[in-house]
């Protein structure tokens, strides 16, 4: 029996019927179109499905979308504003700190979520905050460089 | 100032917004009107005879479209060594015999994944389990269960390698050591799991996207399979998440859902599960290595054995060039004038063995470096003397093997052993080890049997100066369409935002093997220089035409100028001399084609990368845990076109190497891989990541383009080895049984002390 889920994305609302065990990230990638949001393992250890929900960093293959309703959630598609891409993303270009990009928009949710936190984390923090996260590509560090940037104010986000 | 204007620069990948803003689209985000989702049915047994298969139950549940099993194949074998027919062994939809748990039975096409994998609890199977073989010491043996019948003693493939007198040698050699070891297996944990979406239309064609290292190979297995003519066939590698050797053969994806669209005349999409990837695609070959090594007091080394043995798993698949390949690189980097490996592969009822970053030498080096830090010890020489003392030098020849042409082995050991005695004192407990390596710019050996060049690119210039790249090469996160992409801008002499680069397309890119042996750079990286040298003369002669300038004046063209080489401020500019050009031409597109093939090259690779590494542990001495403190490596890889990119690959080796000497491992129960989760299986996550530093080395390569060759997967090689050995210079203990994890480094250290009393 299909339920009726509310929730806003990337600030768009949206009014859906779905399966009570539909996962968040079926919501987002099938019934949204948004797959900018990558399933790596589907039981929650890889991290390449991390979305921002209500400010918080949450693995969007580990929660039913019904547990996401009336929530705010932001994933990698509304990191952007408009043309101009979030410090994080420039940041990550800067440092190569992308390579297959599979991993890349849970990383970029992970540290968004990590800096709306603490806008100030040391080295550790950000490890910390990533430590969820698989890249099997770049090692981490070009990622750790790459956040450590924009907390140094290297990249600075528009006044809305 | 540099010479280039393009390469050497600090980039953005040419996909890298894309990647950033998740706008890539990978084959896991492919959907298509009127799609199917298939799900693939797997033996449970390590080794069993299907005597019947009953899908009716499952073709009748609602949703359904189709089933396929072994029946609705043409019943032939594939793998990737064309070239032998008995080591193509592979069916993937098994008709009559299971070989491991995991091996395909059949496959379901549905309206969604829930409804296929339901259907595949309807499909009933009836098996007659047989005995099986899990250990190659095992399988060897005369009264052992046959995994493929008629093959003797299971041995599936055996290599030789000889040069010099071995056993002259060691008698005269002052010490021997002789050594035992267990590499053991590897996961490639590719972000991306394997997945295709096989599009048959009714107009005979099918299409197909893939994550996959190499489309033409997959175009060619697959047509081999379905009794097509392969330019019926379109593969197409989008954006991929990752391969590391584990995606350039045909899998239980592709094949499967290209057989249920050919039935169904719908697109099929099948994307294996994690569970799958880690239990039922390919993974790291386990090895029993054996090495003797001889040497005079001095250090100078007169000879080396090294006997393997293999664990195979059920299926040759690439596993017989890892068997090749680990013999040769047992002898790198160093000039062994007389050398013998025996290398020999046993089929076993497991999940096969085959390709991983680095292809058998991790684990040549692992132990190689191993043993050479003992012998040093042994003789009380410093390791890096004695790594000085024997390492391979520019212009030297492998005895009847290989010549290597470029070599910066000595720069990196004057860079590590004097980044280790910055370093100074270390804490107590603490140390680092030192590991040598090299590998290969891409293999010569044409067991697949291309009748096509190695490598192939077209290049066009369009009437707005813009440049398109076609080739063949696939982008897998490596960064190969970034590098190609600025080997064209640098040769005709444009910028890297005027091209733009279509890659991994059967159906528009010519025949290419694709990325694995660390080929791309150099093999692909020259034919597209060719490709645009090509386009760049046919511009140059109508430019000395309309400059009419003295013909003993060279043209070039460098950052969007066309300009006499000696007076480079006459000149004109490149889109006025396109413009003119394609006119000239009578309308004709400028075109460019290039291709590369090795010749009198040797027998293994055009080009040899060479680096040392140092790895800094801090050991507990109470529970066996030890912390990789940093990772400094000095690599050379000739003339660097993509500093971004080898950062990357530098640092992401690290990753996944320190992981093979620190903690990765697939151990197994009668054949049943025990921790088939990201969850279970530990790799290193950012918390464990140590400190790394690169020191590059300049060097060039006249085989490569601009100078340039690998910086792929040589870079996987020394990590384990040097992780060995900074345990041994912490606590004096040696694990010859990867992974060194805690408990075998505390055992180590237990069995230390009861000596010590």
């Amino acid at each position: 029996m299909k339920k009726e889920l509310k929730l806003t994305v990337n600030g768009q609302p949206y009014e859906l019927y779905v399966n009570p065990k539909t996962l968040l990230v079926q919501v987002l990638r099938d019934y949204l179109g948004l797959t900018g949001t990558k399933r790596g393992c589907n039981s929650s250890s890889c991290g390449a499905c991390t979305v921002v929900l209500n400010g918080m960093a949450v693995k969007s293959c580990s929660i039913l979308a019904l547990q996401a309703d009336g929530a705010e959630v932001l994933t990698v598609e509304g990191l952007a504003q408009g043309t101009k891409l979030h410090p994080l993303q420039e940041a990550f270009l800067d440092h190569g700190a992308y390579q297959c990009g599979f991993c890349t928009s849970g990383m970029l949710m992970a540290s968004r979520a990590l800096l709306e936190e603490n806008p100030k984390p040391t080295k550790e923090q950000i490890k910390e905050g990533i430590d969820g996260n698989i890249c099997r590509c770049t090692g981490y560090n070009s990622i750790i460089r790459a956040v450590t940037a924009v907390v140094k104010g290297e990249y600075k986000e528009e006044k809305k | 100032m540099s010479k280039y204007s393009v390469i050497g620069q600090r980039v953005h990948n040419v996909d890298g917004t894309e990647k950033v803003t998740g706008s890539a689209k990978y084959t896991f985000d492919v959907v298509l009107p009127n799609m199917l989702y298939g799900k693939v049915l797997r033996s449970p047994h390590p080794h069993a005879k299907i005597l019947k298969i009953d899908t009716r139950k499952a073709e009748r549940l609602i949703g359904v479209k189709g089933v396929v099993t072994g029946k609705d194949t043409l019943g032939r074998k594939q793998g990737i060594w064309r070239r032998f027919p008995e080591l193509c062994d592979e069916e993937i939809l098994c008709r009559k015999k299971v070989r491991y748990i995991g091996d395909p039975v059949a496959a379901v096409a549905a309206i969604d994944e829930d409804t296929a994998e339901e259907a595949l609890d309807l499909i009933e199977v009836e098996y007659e389990p047989l005995p099986a073989v899990f250990d190659p010491l095992e399988a060897i043996k005369e009264d052992a269960p046959q995994v493929h019948d008629g093959v003797e003693l299971n041995i599936n493939v055996t290599r030789h390698i000889e040069w010099g007198d071995v056993d002259e040698a060691f008698k005269k050699c002052d010490h021997i050591r002789e050594d035992q070891y267990r590499c053991c297996s590897q996961a490639h944990v590719c972000m991306e799991t394997h997945d295709a979406v096989a599009d048959f239309g009714y107009n005979g064609k099918l299409t197909v996207w893939t994550s996959s290292q190499s489309s033409y190979y997959i175009q060619r297995l697959l047509a081999d399979m379905l009794d097509m003519s392969e330019s019926d066939i379109r593969v197409m590698n989008r954006h991929t998440g990752g391969g590391f050797g584990s995606k350039f053969e045909l899998d239980s994806a592709q094949f499967p859902a290209a057989l249920l669209s050919m039935k169904l005349h719908r697109p099929v999409k099948i994307v294996l599960t994690r569970e799958e990837e880690f239990t039922a695609t390919k993974r790291r070959t386990p090895m029993y290595y054996y090495l003797k090594l001889g040497a005079k007091k001095d250090g100078t080394l007169l000879a080396k054995e090294a006997r393997v043995i293999t664990e195979g798993g059920a299926y040759t698949s690439m596993g017989a060039t890892a068997l090749y390949l680990t013999g040769f690189f047992s002898s790198f980097p160093y000039k062994f004038p007389n050398y013998r490996y025996d290398g020999y592969r046993a089929y076993t009822n497991t999940a096969p063995t085959s390709a991983m970053r680095g292809f058998g030498a991790p684990q040549s080096t692992f132990v190689g470096e191993s043993q050479l830090d003992m012998m040093a010890d042994d003789l009380g020489i410093d390791p890096i003397e004695i790594r000085r003392k024997n390492g391979m030098t520019p212009n030297y020849e492998v005895p009847g093997q290989a010549f290597i042409q470029s070599c910066g082995l000595h720069q990196c050991l004057d860079k590590i052993e004097a980044h280790i005695k910055q370093r100074g004192k270390l804490p107590p407990n603490h140390g680092i080890g030192v590991s040598a390596y090299g590998f290969m710019s891409g293999g010569i050996f044409n067991w697949f049997n291309t009748p096509y060049a190695f490598s192939a690119a077209v290049v066009r210039v369009n009437i707005d100066g813009k440049v398109d790249v076609y080739t063949g090469a696939c982008d897998i996160g490596q960064g190969s369409n970034t590098t190609l992409s600025m080997i064209a801008a640098e040769e005709l002499g444009v910028r890297l935002e005027d091209v733009r680069i279509f890659s991994g397309d059967t159906g528009t890119c010519p025949p290419d093997l694709g990325a694995w042996g660390s080929r791309e750079t150099l093999m692909n990286g020259n034919a597209v220089k060719r490709a645009a040298a090509d386009c760049k003369r046919q511009l140059l002669e109508f430019a000395a035409a309309k400059m009419g300038a003295n013909i003993v004046y060279d043209l070039d063209i460098k950052d969007r100028w066309v300009h006499l080489v000696d007076r480079p401020e006459r000149g004109v500019s490149y889109f006025d001399i396109v413009k003119g050009a394609i006119r000239g031409k009578d309308g004709n597109a400028i075109m460019g084609r290039g291709y590369y093939t090795p010749h009198r090259k040797g027998m293994i690779s055009p080009a040899y990368s060479f680096g040392v590494q140092a790895a800094e542990v801090a050991v507990d001495i109470e529970t066996g845990r030890y912390k990789l403190v940093n990772v400094t490596t000095a690599h050379e890889s000739g003339t660097v076109i993509n500093p971004v990119g080898i950062e990357g690959q530098l640092e992401g080796a690290i990753m996944m190497a320190g992981g093979y000497g620190f903690c990765e491992d697939q151990p197994m129960d009668e054949g049943k891989i025990l921790n088939p989760s990201i969850a279970d299986y530990k790799l290193i996550r950012s918390l464990d990541m140590p400190e790394t530093k690169i020191l590059e080395i300049d060097t060039y390569e006249p085989e490569g383009p601009f100078g340039a060759k690998e910086a792929g997967e040589g870079l996987t090689n020394p990590t384990a080895g040097a992780i060995g050995n900074a345990i041994y210079k912490a606590v004096g203990v040696r694990i010859n049984n990867l992974p060194i994890t805690p408990e075998k480094v505390l055992q180590a250290l237990k069995e230390k002390q009861t000596k010590k009393k």
